[in-house]
């Protein structure tokens, strides 16, 4: 059985190797990412949003509903805290 | 279980550190815009300010500054701010978090309405972290039950 799994693991890990084959290398300018959506959101942030701060856009403006989840993890996390560690008196 | 204890040189440098930490720290929230920071740096830094007290106090000290039930409230004020946000844009007629809709009620044209919608959700991510980061240690810190309700 334990042999069994260890076959299962290599399998997986090297086919997530073998599909790392074909990405684009490290900061590539010319990979997809890089020629779509970065320039846009570079040339575009100010005259869009006023803000001056790249970063900011994106994190609180494009990718919106991303900074809602992350907010929510951690509204999620402080729940989870108290309903598990907090005692009550009775 | 935080023993209080007695330290002059500890207790007079937070006493006068925290103020300038709560500072800072709304300043890194109100200056997410424009130099690095937001509402999750600035919320920590706010809620280590608040751990501070606690550490170089005790927990008593903190919780009549900051009450653990108010402290719940504004981790879920925090929250309805950023998703009511949200709603209201969908209310004037946009899509969900699309600020730009936010200039029929703000006096000031769509793409400013942006740059304060961005404020606005900065400000109630701020205040969710800051009352987590207090949460999470309260717990933590005090095994015997604190909550004193």
């Amino acid at each position: 059985m334990k042999l069994i799994a260890l076959i299962a693991v290599c399998l997986t890990g090297g086919l997530l190797i073998y599909g790392t084959m074909d990405m684009p290398r490290w900061g590539d300018p010319r990979s997809p990412a890089s020629l779509h959506v970065s320039p846009r959101y570079i040339e575009k942030t100010l005259e869009e949003t006023a803000v001056p701060n790249m970063v900011t856009s994106v994190l609180a403006d494009y990718r919106g509903y991303d900074t809602l989840g992350e907010t929510t993890v951690i509204f999620t996390a402080g729940i989870a805290c108290i309903l598990l560690i907090r005692r009550f008196s009775r | 279980m935080i023993a209080p204890f007695e330290d002059v040189i500890i207790q007079t440098v937070c006493r006068f550190l925290i103020p300038f930490l709560q500072v800072y720290g709304l300043y890194v929230i109100a200056h997410g815009h424009s130099s690095p920071g937001g509402g999750f740096q600035g919320g920590v830094i706010l809620g280590a300010s608040f751990i501070l007290l606690c550490l170089s106090y005790d927990i008593q000290e903190m919780k009549k500054r900051l009450s653990p039930r108010a402290n719940v409230i504004f981790f879920s004020v925090g929250l309805i701010i950023y998703s009511g946000i949200g709603v209201l844009c969908l209310l004037l007629g946009g899509k969900y978090l699309d600020y730009s809709w936010l200039h029929k009620i703000l006096p000031v044209g769509p793409v400013e309405a942006r740059s304060m919608g961005i404020f606005g959700i900065e400000v109630g991510v701020g205040i969710t972290v800051m009352a987590v980061m207090i949460s999470i240690f309260l717990d933590l810190a005090s095994e015997e039950q604190h909550l004193g309700s």
